[in-house]
């Protein structure tokens, strides 16, 4: 009875220590050097895996910042200048400045602007509208109201508001991921840069219709008449294919242009109340 | 037993409530649009401007490369403008607007009404003759004819199947016509053996057109390498892969065309074009219209030229009903719900069906039971709810090993689903997200 216990005991000892030997040479014979920045880098990001900095996950941009020469292209929107500045420091690196930027719609069609002309009761998925027909309304590039974004965002900063069948997006909450950019089909959403107190000046319309059509069908349309592009003195506008667009880089927020616009398309969004003489002319020219 | 395509298939109601009315020719509307992009392949190139004036038949727009056809006018008048305009695939498309003015046909058209049966022409030029009368695929999808009656070097035709099948519920287009111009349909068939030089023509009628069946019977006796075959009804028996597998016995297989195993499928509506075109020098520019639905008061069988806005159909056929939810062009099963009322008739017309509001609306979308209905169904053996769920995901490139570019979009899963599932909605998008992927892969 006792040797049994004692060869149990010997033979396990035995081949527990020659597994061990044979693990140990195995681990060294193999072993996959990683540099150890990448963990402390990874450590910094904001761990969301969005894929907002173009890569699979935080663990893949930790690499990439890692292996990079410089941190030109790379950049985490959610982290933010702070983020990166602190990758920096641990790399020997210096990251570069990158404005943040904020999820813009591009689109006002509201139903109170944009007339509905059709029903659609296919499956609610904006991919699938898009593909059919060309949509709800006689604009075949706006919104439509199908809530792709809304699944996409990740961060609960963008919902659909009901009465306007719009998404709204929430500034504060908005890391500006682009994963709503990828989400839209008809491709409305711009990540604009960020100004002081979320000031925004921006088309919202993406309507490359000739402007007889484009107003026919949505009261807010960019009927590419020209006139805020006559009107900004700092080259921030420019036209293409019937459609005004505002370079946020250039844009020095003079609010010229919204009061310039035919049709409103042009939205001033958190800017102080205009002084009386102006909304006097503004009335004027959008009566 | 009659013969069928083994695999899946599905019976909705047949409906067919104008089968019995005669073809009834439209009165010519004011002004008709028409669009550039009637056939599959690229669109074609106006060749009029602005105030010419047009006569019937007249060329309006050349097709550009080899798989697209040509556009003739299908009235006489002057050409108000060439604008975009919302057509029945849903898209503002470019078309020539023509003011109506009289009815003058061009000269080289032979509008006697004697059956000229003797084909003088050849196999080259009966092709090319198709290519200029911009003939193309009446069934619903048309494809240009002539792409189909050049036999590439190395293959080989060896029958010729005519489908007279038309299993979309309601339609009654290719049945009132089997029946009205049943001997130019069949020379027409003969028209396209010899085009195609092929000594054997099959063609297949569902078995719920007794009539039909037995009147091409009787005629086809007249014609040598012909012979009239009754299908079982089911649908998609019209579909092309399941036609041949029906008829011969032979099955396509999965991204190939017909003729890799030796046929040619043709409907009896090309037939018919295909005739007027070769031995009236008649070009396509009109085509039979079934306008049907339960609430119409006088639904019925049209010749309508193209470009006609829907809203005269509708109109002849006793105005549109005060209760109608949808208005298709096509059938329920495959066919597309329209915009508006003036949308043009176009070559693919085959129907305009006018469906009440309560039937019209969806049911409610439930979860999947995995009860495995979709599958049973498939008449191509694909699992739509696998499809259906890898769209929704954006899984493409699963949704491409699961052959997905194979699916024919019938309907039959959608169709058939006790949990009302946007089936057909999904496995669409995966296959032109599929399609496009596949595309940019091979650009690489």
């Amino acid at each position: 009875m006792s040797s049994t216990i004692l060869i149990t005991i010997t033979s396990l000892s035995v081949l527990a220590f020659v597994s061990a030997v044979i693990l140990y040479v195995v681990a060294q014979k193999f072993k996959v050097f990683e540099d150890p920045r990448i963990d402390e880098v990874q450590a910094l990001l904001p761990a969301a895996n969005c894929g907002g900095c173009g890569f699979a996950g935080c663990r893949n941009m930790a690499e990439a910042l890692v292996k990079a020469d410089s941190f030109e292209g790379l950049n985490c929107p959610v982290g933010g200048a702070s983020v990166m500045a602190e990758a920096a420091r641990i790399l020997g690196k210096i990251a570069p400045v990158v404005d943040p930027t904020v999820a813009v719609l591009l689109c006002n069609g509201s139903p109170e602007f944009r007339p509905r002309t059709s029903q659609y009761d296919g499956a609610s998925d904006c991919r699938i509208s898009h593909s059919l027909y060309l949509g709800e309304t006689d604009c075949s590039y706006g919104c439509m109201s199908r809530g792709d974004c809304e699944r996409a965002c990740a961060f609960d900063a963008l919902h659909m508001d009901t009465a306007t069948g719009l998404p709204v997006i929430n500034d504060d909450k908005c890391v500006s991921c682009g994963a709503c950019v990828k989400a839209c089909p008809r491709h409305l959403i711009e990540l604009r840069k960020k100004a002081k107190k979320d000031r925004k000046i921006y088309v919202a319309c993406s309507n490359c219709d000739k402007g007889g059509p484009a107003r026919k069908a949505c009261n807010v349309a960019c009927i590419g008449c020209s006139k805020c592009y006559k009107v900004c003195e700092f080259d921030a506008i420019t036209i293409k294919d019937n459609l005004a667009y505002i370079d946020a880089k250039k844009c020095t927020f003079c609010r010229k242009c919204p009061t310039e616009c035919p049709t409103n398309a042009i939205i001033e969004l958190n800017f102080p109340p205009r002084k009386p003489k102006i909304e006097v002319q503004a009335e004027t020219v959008n009566g | 037993m009659l013969k069928t395509f083994p695999k899946g298939g599905v019976h909705p109601p047949e409906n067919k409530i104008t089968a019995d009315i005669p073809i009834e020719y439209l009165p010519l509307p004011e002004s008709v649009t028409i669009p550039l992009s009637q056939h599959i392949g690229t669109p074609s190139i106006p060749a009029v401007n602005k105030g010419d004036s047009v006569k019937t038949g007249q060329v309006i727009a050349t097709g550009k490369g080899f798989v697209s056809a040509n556009i003739h006018s299908s009235v006489s008048g002057k050409v108000n403008r060439i604008d975009f305009a919302l057509d029945s695939t849903g898209y503002k498309q470019t078309a020539v607007f023509i003011d109506v003015e009289g009815d003058e046909w061009i000269g080289t058209i032979d509008r006697s009404k004697e059956i000229n049966r003797e084909v003088k022409l050849s196999s080259e030029d009966i092709i090319k003759r198709c290519f200029e009368s911009g003939i193309v695929g009446l069934g619903g999808a048309t494809f240009p004819s002539h792409v189909k009656l050049t036999v590439p070097s190395g293959k080989k035709c060896e029958v010729l199947i005519i489908n007279g099948i038309e299993c979309e519920p309601f339609l009654t287009s290719d049945h009132r016509l089997m029946l009205e111009k049943g001997e130019e349909i069949l020379t027409g068939v003969s028209i396209l053996m010899k085009a195609l030089k092929v000594e054997k023509a099959m063609i297949g009628i569902e078995n719920n057109k007794p009539d039909a069946i037995a009147h091409i019977r009787k005629l086809v006796s007249a014609f040598t390498g012909m012979s009239v075959h009754p299908l079982k009804v089911k649908y998609p028996q019209g579909a092309e892969k399941q036609l041949i597998k029906a008829l011969t016995g032979r099955e396509v297989p999965s991204g190939r065309l017909p003729l890799d195993v030796g046929a040619v499928v043709h409907n009896v509506g090309t037939a018919f074009a295909v005739y007027e075109a070769v031995q009236k020098n008649k070009p396509l520019f009109e085509r039979v219209v079934t306008v049907t639905g339960k609430s119409l008061s006088k639904p019925g069988n049209y010749m309508a030229r193209t470009g006609t806005p829907l809203s005269r159909l509708i109109e002849a056929a006793g105005g549109l009903p005060g209760d109608t939810g949808k208005i298709i062009n096509g059938g329920p099963m495959m066919g597309k719900a329209v915009i508006n009322t003036d949308v043009p008739v176009v070559k693919g017309m085959s129907g305009v069906v006018l469906i009440p509001r309560e039937e019209s609306v969806r049911d409610e979308i439930k979860p999947c039971i995995r009860c495995a209905k979709c599958i049973s169904v498939c008449p191509l053996n694909l699992e739509p709810y696998l499809l259906m769920t890898l769209s929704e995901k954006g899984l493409f490139e699963r949704a491409e090993k699961e052959r997905i570019t194979d699916c024919m979009e019938c309907g039959s899963c959608s169709f058939t689903c006790p949990a009302s599932r946007p089936l057909l909605d999904y496995i669409r998008l995966g296959k032109s997200s599929v399609i496009k992927m596949v595309r940019e892969r091979n650009l690489k």
